[in-house]
Parts: structure tokens; C-alpha cells; sequence
């Protein structure tokens, strides 16, 4: 089922796609998500939402959502099943839809202890393939988890996320598959340093055939700095940076480092899109929004296409 | 070997220090003694293998209670020595003396509050 | 077992500094087998107790009692002869117990001496982990004999998630991941990857803690 969503009509018709991301304020200020936006303007055919990422308390998802779609973004809804149950989740798909947005990223979402408040309760009454199950039934059978009906079924562009740097690695393509089964339509990776291993997971992908039936974006975020890199390398679960990276950036005076970083950036989404069933690119430029244009431009993915 | 050592050490013997037990010094405490030091065989030593490295643990937990409870941990030691060290036997006698000597006499006794 | 640890001494002590007079109560039952509130466990805190109370140049006076078990009326009745004696039961039997003494005697506070933390049993000795979360819907068939709900994180039933790293949950490296156990199973009972492929559906989480305080009745038991 087609819905409205831009990325979904930029992936249909053959075109690389390009996505981005945005975090929202800690605070109630629109302002803060209205300048991130600005920086993405042209440059992206859909933007994320992140739901308190690592979970840290900010602004809403959906309605940082509802004001980049105020400035004529797609926006993508993240959401996490950590802080919602079944009755509010199935409440906010209804709620976003009817506010316009076409697509939805279903995460599990990282544990509170993470977070500015570990002492909550977590609440993950599904996790991210069950969100998965659940807007595809809501929109394609227009019945609730319990089997009502409900009245108006929301569309909405399916989303998931794909790790494959995690361990077990050999069971990442298969957990794709269980993604994909359950009604994915689009994946979005964690960010790729580590190309081999990469292609490692992509081509157990391609032998399931899995990239026929999702359209895979691949993510990558620049490098700021030896510390940033160190920094992913040791102390982020699920992040693989190899060495070599490490060295490149030593290897330039700290002023440099930024430029290089985009630079490596750059040159691992040229390798991507050459790459069988990478169908995009998602850039997560964190804190660094004003550098997604400059690293979409130096990879030649300017101008996005008209749909 | 007919040394002497101080008069106040009180000696209960046991087969092997792994037989006391934290029940047996919490109650040394609370009867109001001073000081109390558990000696066992050098490590490695042990006639039972391991009986000595119990008590350790068992010393350690209960300093623990009693820097809780406002004793100073200092009153209760874990020594090592084998049977053939006489000197330092009443080395040890000594020693333990002089530091519960200096430190006075048990809060439990006194009842005069935390000294630690 | 339930297993349980005893509260820190400092928080015991603060929760009867008002008594003089109070019944310390043991019981044989799980807290026995996790040494925090056995027989032996009354005998050591009554005496730290009394210490730390001579220590003030107070006194109190503690009966010390271990019943076979806290859970069950018949045992908890052993003590109504004399428990009105007390100002207070200081109960170091898991959180079952302490409230079992509540109901049984409601004009004595009954104080909790144990922080009760899970369903588990014992790794090696000295060491217990968390298997059961009692959630009233047995899965263990479907995954290996491992519980997603008590060893993932985030009760993921279609796990694991991507912050698994070298067979450890992202939430602390000292915590294996249960799903990459749950797979390590499946390929040992030949179940993998057909198994792990079909995907689970949502929990009915209506007969775990969620829906409610349970009970569980056995009309063929009754009198």
C-alpha cells in the first residue's frame, strides 16, 4: 500500500535516497528544532525525529514532527516502545497520522539506565518487531492489536533499524528477515565505519534476497575528532570503529580533523552506493547539522530529485 | 618456648580459624571486649586448605558491621603465623595490646557513643 | 527461591530506634539458603543490635525467633503467645513475611529487616541470580529454557537488540545477553534458525503482576 510519504516515492521510483536526522531540545522551544530544519532544507527526502535518545527527556518526537512538517519536511517518526505501552502506542499511530506524518522508525529503544532518569519504569510491553506487526495491522487491516476495528486506518511508510555491527553478528541478516517479515518496509543501519564487515552482513542480506524486499539506507555520521572516535569506539554498545579510522585522523593536526572526518564521511558513501541494496543514505550528523549539506554535496547527491 | 606475652590476651583455641565463626565475634563485642584478633596458619598454609582464607573474609565483613555500628574496625584483626613462630606470637600479643591500649577502652563498655 | 539481602545496618538500626523492646524473626525458609535471614542471620544481627545499642549507652531488649517458615499461617501463629509482649517485629524474612506478620498481628509495626529482590537461585556459593519474573504465562518451551522476560533487559520476546556486545547486555557488562544465550540453545537443541525466524507475538501480560494481585486457588486442596 503507497502512502503519502516522500522517501517512499523517492524509493519507489529508483532514486538514491537521502535522509537525516534531528534531535529535540531539552526544553519547550520550538525555535530549537525550526533552525535544525533549516539547515536540511533541500537537502533531504525525509527527516527522523529521535524519541529520547538514550534515553534522555526531550521534546516529543511527535510533535517535533508536527513542526518540521509546518516547514514543509516528510518527517520520520521514531518510536520506542521503552516508555509507551501497547494502548498509548497504538494511540500515537492514530495521533500521527491524522497530523500528516507518513512514516514511522519502530525501535525498541535504548534501556533507561542510559539516561537522565534510571529510575523509571520501563515499560517495552512490545518490542520493535511487535511495533512493527502492529502499524502494519492498523494500516493494512484496519484492526487494533486486540482485533477491533478501528475507523480510519493510519498509513504510514514502515520503518526499522538494523545493526549490523552488534553481536551475535551472525544472527544480524537474520533478524532483518524477522524485521522484514513482520512488515518493514524501510531500514535505516547504525552508523558504518567498519565497510568490511559491513559487507560481510550485506552480502548475507543479498543472499536472502532480503533487498528485494526492503529498501535499505546505510548510515554513517562524521568524524569531529580522534576523542569523538575513541569515544564511539569504547564506550557505545553496538558501534564498531576500526583502528585504521583512528590513525587517518591522528594522522592530520587537530584543527584538521573535522574536514578529514567529513572527508572519510564522504568517501564511505561513495563506496555505499556502489554497493548492491543500499538504496540510500541516512546522514546522523550529531550536534553537527550544519554539516549534513556540505557532506550530501561532496558525495554528489544534490539536488534531490522532484517526485 | 616459655615467653612471655601480655596477660589480657584471652586464648580460645580452635582446630582451625575457618571454625570461627561472625556470630563468635559480633558477641565478643557485644560482651564488651577491647579487642579481638583472630590468628590462623600462613596462607597457603593451612592444615584444612582453605580455612584460613574463610575467616579473613569473615574478619573483613564484620569490621565492616562495626565501622557501621561506630566500633573502631581497628579492634579486630586477622594475624597469620604457623605454630613454630613463638616470637612472633607475643610479637602479635604485643602489638594488639598496644593498639587497643591506645584506642581505650570498648564504646560498649562505656556507652559514651560513636568513636568512629 | 525468593532471594533477598539484608538492609543496610545503618537503616535497621534507624527503623527501631524508638524500641526498647522488639522480636527479631527468622525463618528457615529461602532467606535461610541466601544467609539473610536464617537462624544464623538472627543470631548476628541481634548482636550487632545490642551492640551497636550498648555502644549509645542504651539498651534493648530482642527475643530472638526462627520459624520454619513466614509464609504460611499455622508458623506465623507460633508467636501470638508471647508476640504482644513486643513494641515491634523486626522480621528478616522476605517481603511475604513481614506483611504475613502484619496481618497477624496489626497492633505490632512490623519492620522490614530484608530489601526482597527476585525469583532465582544460586550461581555458585555466595553468588544468586535472577531466573523468574512470575509472569503467570510460561514461554520457556518456545526459547530454549531461557526466560526472555527475566534475563533480557527489556523483556525483548524477538531479541536481541542492537546494544549486545560480545555476548553481554549494553546495560552492564557483568550481565550476559539473554537473547544471545537464548540463541546459544536454540543451535545446541538444533532449534536455530527455524525458531528464532518465527517472530512472537505481544505478551498478554494480563496474568503477570500488570493485571492485578493474583491468587491461586486449588478447590480439590481446600477443607
Amino acid at each position: 500500500m503507497n502512502t503519502e510519504s516522500r522517501l517512499e516515492k523517492v524509493l519507489r521510483a529508483g532514486h538514491f535516497a537521502v535522509t537525516s536526522e534531528c534531535g529535540p531540545p531539552r526544553g519547550a522551544d520550538p525555535e530549537a528544532i525550526r533552525r535544525k530544519g533549516e539547515l536540511l532544507k533541500g537537502v533531504v527526502d525525509a527527516v527522523n525525529v529521535t524519541d529520547c535518545q538514550t534515553s534522555v527527556v526531550r521534546m516529543s518526537s511527535l510533535s517535533s514532527c508536527l513542526i518540521l512538517k509546518e516547514m514543509g519536511f516528510d518527517p520520520i517518526l521514531q518510536m520506542v516502545t521503552r516508555d509507551r505501552n501497547r494502548i498509548a502506542i497504538q494511540s500515537d499511530i492514530l495521533g500521527a497520522a491524522a497530523l500528516g506524518i507518513n512514516n514511522i522508525l519502530c525501535l525498541s529503544g535504548d534501556h533507561q539506565r542510559f539516561g537522565d532518569h534510571p529510575q523509571a519504569k520501563n515499560v517495552y510491553d512490545l518490542d520493535s518487531i511487535q511495533l512493527i506487526m502492529t502499524v502494519k495491522k492498523m494500516r493494512d487491516e484496519g484492526k487494533f492489536l486486540s482485533g477491533e476495528e478501528l475507523t480510519k486506518p493510519p498509513r504510514l511508510f514502515i520503518g526499522a533499524a538494523a545493526n549490523p555491527f552488534a553481536d551475535p553478528f551472525e544472527i544480524r541478516a537474520l533478524r532483518l528477515a524477522k524485521k522484514v517479515a513482520a512488515g518493514a518496509q524501510f531500514i535505516q543501519t547504525q552508523c558504518i565505519y567498519n565497510l568490511k564487515r559491513f559487507e560481510e552482513w550485506m552480502k548475507q542480506v543479498v543472499d536472502m534476497g532480503l533487498h528485494e524486499k526492503v529498501y535499505i539506507l546505510a548510515g554513517v555520521t562524521p568524524m569531529k575528532s580522534v576523542g569523538m572516535a575513541r569515544y564511539m569506539q569504547k564506550m557505545v554498545p553496538g558501534m564498531d570503529v576500526p583502528e585504521e579510522i583512528i590513525t587517518r585522523l591522528k594522522g592530520v593536526p587537530k584543527e584538521k580533523q573535522p574536514e578529514e572526518g567529513i572527508k572519510i564521511c564522504i568517501e564511505t558513501i561513495q563506496r555505499l552506493k556502489e554497493m548492491e541494496g543500499i538504496r540510500g543514505v541516512h546522514i546522523m550528523a550529531i550536534e553537527w547539522e550544519e554539516k549534513v549539506r556540505e557532506i550530501a554535496e561532496g558525495a554528489g547527491l544534490l539536488p534531490r530529485p522532484d517526485v | 618456648m616459655r615467653a612471655d606475652y601480655p596477660p589480657n590476651v584471652k586464648l580460645i583455641r580452635v582446630p582451625c580459624t575457618g571454625r570461627v565463626d561472625t556470630v563468635h565475634l559480633i558477641k565478643a563485642f557485644e560482651e564488651g571486649v577491647d579487642g579481638v584478633y583472630v590468628a590462623g596458619c600462613l596462607e597457603g598454609e593451612c592444615h584444612y586448605l582453605v580455612g584460613n582464607l574463610r575467616a579473613k573474609k569473615r574478619v573483613q565483613y564484620v569490621k565492616e558491621i562495626l565501622a557501621k555500628i561506630g566500633i573502631n574496625p581497628e579492634r579486630l584483626q586477622m594475624y597469620n603465623l604457623s605454630a613454630a613462630m613463638g616470637s612472633r606470637f607475643v610479637e602479635i600479643a604485643r602489638e594488639m595490646t598496644e593498639k587497643v591500649r591506645e584506642l581505650g577502652p570498648s564504646p560498649v563498655k562505656t556507652g559514651s557513643g560513636r568513636e568512629v | 527461591m525468593i532471594v533477598a539481602e539484608q538492609k543496610p545496618l545503618e537503616e535497621i538500626l534507624e527503623m527501631i530506634k524508638d524500641y526498647e523492646k522488639i522480636i527479631l524473626v527468622g525463618c528457615k525458609g529461602c532467606v535461610a539458603v541466601c544467609a539473610a535471614g536464617g537462624e544464623k542471620e538472627v543470631q548476628f544481627l541481634a548482636s550487632a543490635i545490642r551492640t551497636a545499642r550498648k555502644a549509645e549507652g542504651r539498651d534493648i531488649e530482642i527475643r530472638e525467633v526462627t520459624l520454619e517458615r513466614q509464609c504460611d499461617p499455622e508458623y506465623v501463629e507460633q508467636i501470638r503467645g508471647f508476640v504482644g509482649e513486643y513494641q515491634a517485629i523486626l522480621s528478616i524474612a522476605c517481603g511475604v513475611g513481614v506483611q504475613y506478620m502484619a496481618e497477624h498481628y496489626p497492633r505490632i509495626p512490623a519492620l522490614p529487616g530484608l530489601n526482597t529482590f527476585f525469583m532465582g537461585g544460586a550461581e555458585e556459593q555466595g553468588i544468586w541470580s535472577e531466573r523468574c519474573q512470575g509472569c503467570g504465562q510460561c514461554v520457556l518451551h518456545l526459547t530454549g529454557g531461557i526466560c526472555p522476560i527475566t534475563r533480557c533487559s527489556k523483556s525483548l520476546l524477538n531479541g536481541p537488540c542492537g546494544g549486545s556486545t560480545n555476548g553481554k547486555c549494553e546495560i552492564n557488562p557483568e550481565v550476559p545477553c539473554g537473547w544471545q544465550l537464548i540463541i546459544d540453545r536454540l543451535k545446541a537443541l538444533g532449534e536455530f534458525p527455524k525458531r528464532y525466524l518465527e517472530n512472537n507475538p505481544p505478551k498478554d501480560w494480563s496474568t503477570s503482576r500488570d493485571g492485578g494481585p493474583r491468587k491461586i486457588i486449588r478447590e480439590d486442596l481446600r477443607r
